[in-house]
């Protein structure tokens, strides 16, 4: 069982949250150029590291915000957690 | 090569098993081969037998960092199926289970294959209508399949919830009846053995930790066993894939997750072939050892662990215990996790890269072990004549940029929010 600290609420169990992948994946800026490979990655390509990954989380049976985690996918210890506006 | 045989059997058993021959040697890398593979999983193995045996190529070696069927060849629930919609996936798929039927004469190992049947379970009337589409469209490409009612799938597996207060109540299934199981570990060392006679270096305990390029065209790897020369190089390492492509300046559209298997303390023969839950992730077969194995949802954060947690496992048994209500009465005896290369359309990656000479195999999600011989064969042929085999062309590399996905589930990206 993960034990995950909100931003907001504090320590609560890996059952109330829900997973929303990598948080450095960046939507291309709207109204510039933008390469079709642009989209690919944002869409499709992913660094997938083994280690440290800065991941977006969501208290969905909480206060239903997002925030953000960095965490190990290989130990899967929690190192930091943070609002969405912060960065580790 | 000993041929094993009922006599061998018998001869052996005379000599108080004393004078087995090893299944396959442990030997020291060459400084060059004609073709490394990368991992010593089933799909490595499959592809050093078929290149080898289809391909005239002779001095291979597969490089393996742990031991051969120690990944998720040995971790996976052994489920064999050819039940998809999309016509990339038929063939590809139906072409595998095609060559399970004689793979244990192939490689002269019993891979146990078992053609028991597996039921995919419908709990509305929409659910039936998706089944019969799905069913047709196996049919369309040969591949056998039916559609039950609620009563026929009563007489297959009476125990499980037809009550008046089943929560999602059973409404029929499709039923591939080739589907089944083999045995998974047998199927590594079946293809280790044959493989290695017929020359392939199986090396275990050698690690690769960077790759050899030259204007583009690859000229070797570097191994914790020292540098290997060779100009083809393929890749077939499941959930570490990102990891080795990251040294060949290459993003992957995968994920790693971890998928969690369990299985119960054994009981008398009670479930034939293999069920699935429609209305969630729960999957269930009974080994020869009368253990429920038992499988599901991924635990859904990126992980290369090989381990996963309890609420996973809870939120499947769940599932199984509202399908089979007698499962609560049983023990769990052991769970374990494999890291599931997950690509972002559910199907996989079999293809050229944009290095001369080095070529992937990967993105099997949920279900690489029923593909292991197709993949070892179309990924043969894909490494030996630079081209893919016609059976593994929908699955380039570049269907993410060209959009010809092959998304079986219609869900789009990030397949396992599901």
């Amino acid at each position: 069982m993960l034990e995950i600290k909100c931003p907001y609420c504090g320590n609560r169990s890996q059952n109330e949250f829900a997973y929303g992948g990598d948080a450095t994946v960046k939507r291309p800026e709207l109204n510039s150029e933008i390469s079709d490979q642009d989209w690919d990655h944002f869409v499709y390509y992913r660094k997938n590291p083994r280690g440290n990954h800065l991941e977006l989380w969501h208290h969905i049976s909480g206060c239903r915000q997002w925030f953000k985690v960095l965490r190990n996918t290989a130990t899967h210890d929690i190192i930091q957690t943070m609002e969405m506006k912060e960065n580790p | 090569m000993k041929k094993y045989s009922v006599f061998s059997l018998v001869k052996n058993a005379l000599n108080h098993h004393k004078d087995w021959e090893v299944a396959w040697r442990d030997p020291e890398p060459k400084k060059e081969y004609e073709a490394v593979i990368i991992g010593g999983g089933g799909h490595g193995l499959a592809t050093a037998y078929y290149l080898a045996k289809y391909y005239d190529l002779k001095n291979i070696a597969i490089l393996e960092k742990g031991w051969i069927g120690g990944g998720n060849v040995g971790r996976n629930t052994t489920i064999l199926r050819s039940n998809y919609m999309h016509d990339a996936n038929n063939l590809f798929y139906e072409q595998g289970m095609q060559m399970w039927r004689d793979l244990s004469q192939e490689l002269n190992y019993n891979v146990m294959y078992s053609p028991r049947g597996i039921l995919n379970l419908a709990h509305s009337d929409a659910q039936l209508n998706a089944y019969a589409r799905r069913g047709n469209s196996m049919r369309l490409n040969g591949i056998d399949a039916a559609l039950l009612g609620r009563e026929e799938v009563r007489k297959m597996i009476p125990f499980a919830d037809f009550t008046e207060n089943a929560r999602f109540p059973i409404f029929g299934g499709l039923l591939q009846p080739i589907g089944g199981t083999a045995r998974h570990d047998a199927v590594a060392w079946g293809y280790a053995r044959a493989a290695d006679d017929m020359g392939v270096d199986i090396i275990q305990h050698c690690e690769v930790s960077g790759f050899d390029v030259d204007n583009g065209k690859v000229t070797g790897v570097q191994t914790s066993k020292g540098n290997i020369k060779t100009n083809k190089v393929g890749l077939c390492v499941a959930g570490s894939t990102s990891i080795l492509a990251e040294k060949l300046n290459m993003t992957l559209p995968i994920e790693a997750h971890v998928l969690q298997a369990c299985v119960s303390e054994p009981v008398k023969p009670l479930l034939d072939g293999v069920v699935t839950f429609g209305a969630g992730h729960f999957y269930c077969s009974q080994s020869d050892k009368g253990e429920m194995v038992m499988g599901g949802d991924l635990d859904g954060y990126n992980s290369y662990a090989q381990r996963g947690n309890l609420p996973t496992i809870q939120h499947v048994l769940t599932e199984g215990v509202a399908l089979f209500p007698n499962l609560s009465r049983l023990k769990i005896l052991r769970t374990w996790g494999g890291i599931m290369d997950m690509s972002m359309d559910g199907s996989p990656i079999i293809d050229k890269t944009h290095i001369d000479g080095v070529y992937l195999n990967c993105g099997w999600c949920y279900g690489g072990f029923k593909a292991t011989p197709v993949s070892g064969l179309t990924f043969a042929h894909t490494i030996a004549r630079n081209e893919p085999h016609e059976l593994n062309v929908p699955f380039k590399l570049d269907r993410f940029h060209t959009g010809h996905l092959i998304d079986e589930k219609g869900l789009g990206t990030k397949t396992w929010i599901s």
